[in-house]
């Protein structure tokens, strides 16, 4: 019998959050904090001729006027991305200047006053273009640009990193396949659309102290990236995280923050705000992937795939940002959850003109999967072949080889079979995949099943526990409350652990670089893994703690001695015990002696085995295990003007041990609506000079209450035995997969083979008339 | 800068404050008097994370002028104290990051004192003036259906 885990405890920022009292960075606000507005690009790649602030430092209120310095060089893998753009703009909405000023609106103002005078460049518009010979050079000096190693840029071509990934022989692979199909998929960049715009605060204290405050999954990778391109110490940087308002993905990029410090530099040191637009949330800032990818599939007539080729040609906008490792990422997961002998895949992170990119929820794997999962549903069509059948022949099961040739076991990867039998099952799949309900009206199921990991290597996290005087537990972690509820899981294990009352566990929910321990980031699905294997460690320490003191005031040996229940007690005896309140400070003996004092648990955790994929091949060690799912779509299609509804939407997913139920039901669901969101609707539409048209919530296609279908979510639990309790990663996977099997189903119901997202009425029908360029 | 005094009924208590005749409510709400419940999302109406309750009337605060407040009766997420919207959104998820949750509980709350009865259109209609992108809004629904339903047991009863 479990003491908390598998059960829904009450979120730990329930209150806060209803009640408005939770602070975001944007609520932090002083009388003498000045405000910083962004004046930015008009053209999508141009020379900048001459910036006239002269009118701008008219404005009433204005202190000063920041201009994007030439140096530092900034970038997560390649320093390729100025501060603000210096002397070319590479995209639509690129900073290009900063106003500070007592409030906003005269910031804004004095803005909208600087005169940028352009001498407009070519533009490339796809990654395709990008890579067309005689193509324009995006970054004419990136054979020169720092780098961290395992990243492989391409002199004089807009190819920033390239990953290989070549298992087998693709040859052999082609003369055992009896069928083979091609196809051409592709999308443009899109956005993440957190409801709290980016924001951050910035201050140069007296001493020299920076503090910065921000809305960030990654604040101690800001404390790094302050120390190296400013030449700060690390002792000196200090960043602030409270809640954040959603992120997934899009605040693991540091950007804003950069600025802000420039701002703040240039008026002494004061406080200054930088709270972005919606519109430059949605463009400024760094955004999703596109994609144009290839694919040819092989297969024996028995539906058993012989071989895979493809092309990953992953749109990274005018940066590399996190581009160059979802490259990687594309590659290492390129043949969705499938055993294929023979692997050849090329993914390719290419620069274009439009804005810059980031991770996304999924970090490539709905993009890649969307491509895999179309083309194995156009493969079972070729085979005349039930498209669950087909995946049931050639699922990875342990003891196959991933893409980049590592051994799958019963630990590192779920139960995949497992998920498709009970899908069958939710769907009623016997009934058929099409049944017509009226003369125009088609109700269509679509499948698709999906694999996740994080390539993530070196990646760790520190838990500090700090004692009460009533036995009370404070749990320090530098996990970031974007919204997943990781810190309320924390405190689950903890109470597990310990065998004690979860309201006795108070945790922490800001992050201050300063006093809490190291977490990597709050990104890739991995909190529980590290931050919760590094409580796990905590609590060990602590309860050794509290067994020796305990063994002095019982006069036992600490291994007679358990603790649970807030006591320590003799194991064969728990009658004989101390309460923990009367030990957590020290224990004061009768005769006034005192031993111990304050319990404080530490421990921590860092992802072990993982390996720098090789060049050439692309062997390694990617990611430390593999949750897989099977998920469906049911629609019903209008077959006169190719609407449709989101009917039913379906999840089975192997997590491994269900920590917290509903949190998990609540990343599913939440997922899934955000795949389904993205594959109906979401785009950036682009003119042929890469201007982005309307960035505005009004016109993208967020998905509004109602748009929702009906969702059907069961877990299996196959232990990965690394994992806190035998969990698993649960964040992303609910969204993976729903943009190949919305696909699948639309393909299945118009009669056309759909290759470009997002599949609007029109995006159909345009399929449908076969002519994309209407 | 210009600036006039104004007094604002808000929480059930009178505050003067001085604000510029072009200041949003939500700008005044936020940077003079402290009430960051209300967030900014979008500053034009699309989102719906500022919404509050003027008059009896869910009231998106970006959309109005601090000025245009004076005489109306406005309640904010401050104001709102361990109401059954509030007890739902917490026992059914209906959050995640929260950073949409204040509007949508003004929203919701404003719907059950108005619409106790309201039908699933009606529920729809107001909830889509809101967005949230962490929860895929089934938890939302349980959590405004079950309010309304409780709302409708007390008024039977």
């Amino acid at each position: 019998m479990n003491w908390s885990i598998g059960k829904s405890p009450t979120r730990k920022d329930s209150l806060e959050k209803v009640t408005g009292a939770a602070k975001y960075t944007a609520d932090f606000i002083g009388a003498q904090m000045l405000h910083v507005k962004l004046a930015v690009s008009s053209h999508a790649h141009a020379k900048l001729k001459k910036i006239d602030t002269a009118k701008a430092k008219q404005v009433p209120g204005v202190h000063a006027i920041i201009l994007g310095p030439a140096s530092p060089l900034t970038g997560d893998e390649v320093k390729d991305r100025p501060i603000m753009a210096s002397d070319t703009v590479r995209y639509y909405g690129e900073p290009i200047a900063a106003v500070v000023a007592d409030h906003p609106f005269q910031a804004k103002k004095a803005a909208e006053l600087i005169e940028v005078t352009y001498e407009p460049l070519p533009v490339i518009n796809s990654p395709k273009e990008a890579l067309q010979p005689g193509a324009t050079l995006l970054h004419k000096d990136l054979a020169t640009y720092e780098k961290i190693p395992h990243v492989y840029p391409e002199a004089n071509t807009n190819i920033a990193n390239r990953t290989k990934i070549r298992k087998g022989n693709i040859s052999q692979g082609w003369d055992e396949s009896d069928i083979t199909i091609e196809e051409n998929f592709s999308f443009s960049p899109s956005d993440h659309t957190a409801m709290e715009t980016r924001c951050t605060i910035v201050e140069i204290k007296p001493d020299g102290v920076v503090h910065i405050t921000s809305s960030t999954q990654a604040p101690y990778k800001i404390k790094k990236q302050f120390a190296e391109i400013f030449g700060l110490e690390e002792g000196k940087v200090v960043v602030h995280a409270p809640f954040v308002g959603g992120g997934y993905g899009g605040k693991v990029a540091t950007q804003l923050e950069f600025i802000a410090y420039l701002a703040s530099v240039a008026v002494g040191g004061k406080p200054v705000k930088l709270l972005y637009t919606r519109e430059e949330d949605m463009v400024s800032a760094p955004v999703r992937i596109g994609l144009d990818a290839s694919i040819k599939l092989g297969a024996t007539k028995e539906g058993k795939l012989t071989a895979a080729e493809i092309t990953y040609l992953i749109d990274s906008g005018a940066y590399s940002d996190k581009g160059s490792m979802l490259t990687k990422a594309a590659a290492a997961t390129c043949t969705g959850p499938y055993n294929i002998e023979n692997v050849s895949c090329d993914a390719l992170c290419v620069y274009t003109n439009h804005p810059y990119v980031t991770a996304y929820r999924g970090f490539s794997h709905s993009e890649i999967l969307f491509v895999f999962e179309r083309a194995m549903d156009i493969l079972a069509k070729k085979l005349k072949m039930d498209p669950l059948v087909l995946r049931e022949k050639n699922v990875f099961l342990p003891g196959m080889t991933t893409p980049t040739q590592t051994v799958l076991n019963h630990s590192t990867v779920g139960n995949l079979p497992n998920c498709i039998d009970k899908l069958k099952d939710l769907m009623n799949w016997d009934e058929g995949m099409v049944v017509r309900v009226a003369d125009n009206k088609l109700r269509v199921k679509g499948i698709s099943c999906s694999w996740k990991t994080s390539t993530i290597s070196g990646a760790s996290s520190g838990v500090v526990l700090l004692f009460n005087p009533d036995g009370s537990v404070n749990v320090l972690s530098g996990i970031v409350e974007i919204g997943m509820g990781t810190k309320t899981i924390l405190a689950q294990l903890l109470a597990e652990r310990l065998k004690m009352d979860i309201n006795k566990i108070h945790v922490q929910m800001e992050v201050d670089t300063k006093v809490i321990p190291e977490h990597y980031k709050t990104a890739a699905s991995r909190g529980t893994l590290l931050a919760g294997r590094a409580l796990l460690k905590a609590a060990d320490d602590a309860v050794s703690q509290l067994k020796h003191i305990a063994s002095h005031v019982l006069t036992c040996s600490p291994d007679d001695l358990e603790v649970g229940y807030e006591k320590v007690y003799v194991r064969d005896e728990p009658e004989t015990f101390v309460q923990v309140k009367d030990i957590c400070y020290g224990y004061e003996f009768p005769n006034g002696n005192s031993i111990g004092g304050q319990v404080i648990g530490r421990g921590n955790y860092t992802l072990r085995h993982l390996t720098n994929l090789d060049y050439e091949t692309g062997a390694g060690k990617s990611g430390p295990e593999w949750t897989v799912g099977a998920q469906g779509v049911e629609i019903e299609f209008d077959t006169t003007d190719y609407t449709y509804k989101l009917l039913n939407a379906y999840s089975v997913i192997d997590i491994g041990k269900v920590l917290h139920y509903k949190a998990a039901m609540g990343q599913v669901m939440g997922a899934m609506s955000m795949g389904l969101n993205h594959a109906s609707a979401e785009t950036f539409q682009f003119t042929q000079d890469a201007i982005i048209s309307s960035p505005r919530l009004r016109t993208y296609g967020t998905f509004r209450y109602g748009d929702h279908p009906q969702y059907h979510v069961h877990f299996f639990e196959t232990p990965h035995l690394d994992g806190p309790y035998g969990a698993r990663g649960v964040g992303e996977n609910g969204l993976i997969g729903m943009p190949a099997a919305l696909a699948n189903s639309l393909s299945i119901a118009a009669g056309v083979e759909l290759t470009k997202l997002p599949l609007t009425p029109e995006s159909i029908w345009r399929a449908k008339e076969g002519d994309e360029e209407k | 800068m210009d600036e006039n005094a104004i007094t604002l009924s808000i929480n059930g208590r009178d505050t003067t404050c001085f604000v510029r005749n072009a200041a949003t409510l939500l700008y005044i709400l936020r940077e003079k008097l402290g009430l960051t419940g209300a967030k900014p999302g979008c500053l034009n109406g699309d989102c719906g994370a500022c919404t509050i309750d003027v008059d009896g009337e869910p009231m998106k605060s970006c959309l109005m002028l601090a000025v245009e407040g004076e005489g109306k009766k406005i309640t904010t997420i401050e104001g709102m104290k361990q109401t059954t919207i509030q007890s739902q959104f917490i026992e059914k998820f209906a959050f995640q990051c929260g950073y949409c949750t204040p509007g949508f509980i003004m929203n919701c709350h404003a719907l059950i004192q108005k619409h106790p009865d309201a039908t699933d259109d009606m529920i729809k209609n107001w909830m889509e003036s809101n967005i949230c992108r962490c929860t895929g809004y089934k938890e939302i629904e349980d959590a405004v259906k079950t309010a309304l339903r409780q709302a409708n047991q007390n008024t039977d009863g």
